[in-house]
């Protein structure tokens, strides 16, 4: 039984596309056939952060025209045999999506991939919507920031109330919170909202918390989703964040602040 | 300089006041606040509500601000929340305009 995910937020620039690259990586690599689909119409960037950008032929717009097939527009990524790309169209015409042919696109993505990822765009239109609708899990990309805190509260209450699941009265859609760009320390010093602020804000489940890091810059300078980065903190908080959505228990890390000693406080940077 | 921030970053800690608790104060407010205003629950609650004071006004004369459905989040769980106030001096039973 394959289950569409949706990576959402509202706001913008929290790590929406970052974190769809790394998640839909991390299951490919555990052996479960994935395709991540870009549903940013206009403002294709999923290629570029999985650097597949030069091998785009055809797009998600085409497929659902009927100027391609399916099996044209999937880009199969180089490093991950189980990794399909569909990316998303550069069209200006903001209603080149249809729901009815994003509905028939993930039908048929649905026969031959265990977990289908849409990566949504920004704001809460008709992208937005569309990528949302169809869902049977959402990860609701946070930042512990009053804007990106507010805007993911209003998205969790569209999933309540503006998809399929919800229209159709059936199970609601599963949510997750995965709370990206933390700085463990600036948390110690009261300068930014913690982890149980918000979760107690938010009151849904806590998928991972993925520290502020360089790495994240570095690997979509590189085309590399962060995830295969095995060194990188926020690379191995994604390994987390996947193995738990997966069922597997693990305790969060990056989440505490790693204390310096006394002398290094007072006399050190 | 760094003994002077040393002590003015730990008194800042000790009297847990950083600019975050600020933050968690506005964003609760502001959540709950949104969460009233777009009913925080199904599409359903207006016309539940409306229909439930035709069934009240059969019997009451009351007036339509008098029903309120909300639906709240306690957790994993949603309850819904049925807020029904009678007039003080109820009118005649049946109100004018009901009779059978």
């Amino acid at each position: 039984m394959s289950k569409i995910v949706v990576i959402t937020s509202g706001k913008g620039g929290v790590g929406k596309t970052t974190t769809a690259a790394s998640f839909a990586a991390g299951l490919a690599k555990r052996g479960h056939k994935t395709a991540v689909i870009d549903f940013d119409v206009g403002l294709r960037n999923l290629d570029l952060v999985l650097g597949c950008e030069r091998r785009v032929v055809f797009d998600f717009v085409n497929v659902i025209t009927g100027d391609a097939r399916l099996h044209q527009a999937l880009i199969k990524d180089k490093r991950l045999d189980n990794l399909m790309i569909l990316p998303a169209s550069q069209t200006r015409d903001k209603d080149a999506l249809t729901a009815e042919g994003v509905e028939q696109v993930l039908g048929e993505l649905r026969e031959q991939f265990d977990y289908i990822i849409c990566d949504s765009p920004a704001g809460i239109e008709r992208g937005a919507h569309l990528a949302s609708y169809y869902a049977d899990d959402a990860i609701v990309v946070t930042n512990p920031e009053v804007s990106s805190v507010r805007d993911s509260d209003r998205v969790l209450g569209l999933l309540a109330s503006r998809t399929r699941r919800a229209e159709q009265g059936e199970d609601p859609v599963c949510e997750h919170l995965l709370l990206t760009r933390y700085d463990p320390h600036r948390v110690t010093k009261g300068e930014m909202l913690s982890v149980d602020d918000v979760c107690e804000i938010l009151a849904i489940e806590l998928l991972g918390v993925i520290p502020e890091s360089t790495d994240v810059l570095n690997a979509s300078n590189a085309g590399v989703p962060v995830i295969l980065d095995e060194g990188a903190d926020a690379g191995r908080a994604y390994d987390d964040a996947v193995a738990r959505y997966l069922g597997e228990e693990r305790p969060h890390r990056f989440i505490h602040a790693e204390r310096k000693g006394l002398f290094g406080r007072m006399f050190g940077g | 300089m760094n003994i002077a921030r040393f002590f003015r970053e730990r008194s800042k800690e000790r009297q847990g006041g950083g600019s975050a608790s600020v933050a968690k104060e506005r964003l609760q407010i502001i959540v709950s606040h949104e969460r009233a205003e777009r009913g925080g629950g199904p599409d359903y609650l207006p016309m539940l509500r409306d229909e439930l004071l035709e069934v009240v006004r059969r019997y009451v004369t009351v007036d339509p601000g008098a029903v309120r459905v909300e639906v709240e989040r306690d957790g994993t769980h949603e309850v819904l929340e049925l807020n029904i106030t009678l007039p003080e001096h109820p009118g005649p039973y049946p109100p004018p305009g009901r009779r059978r």
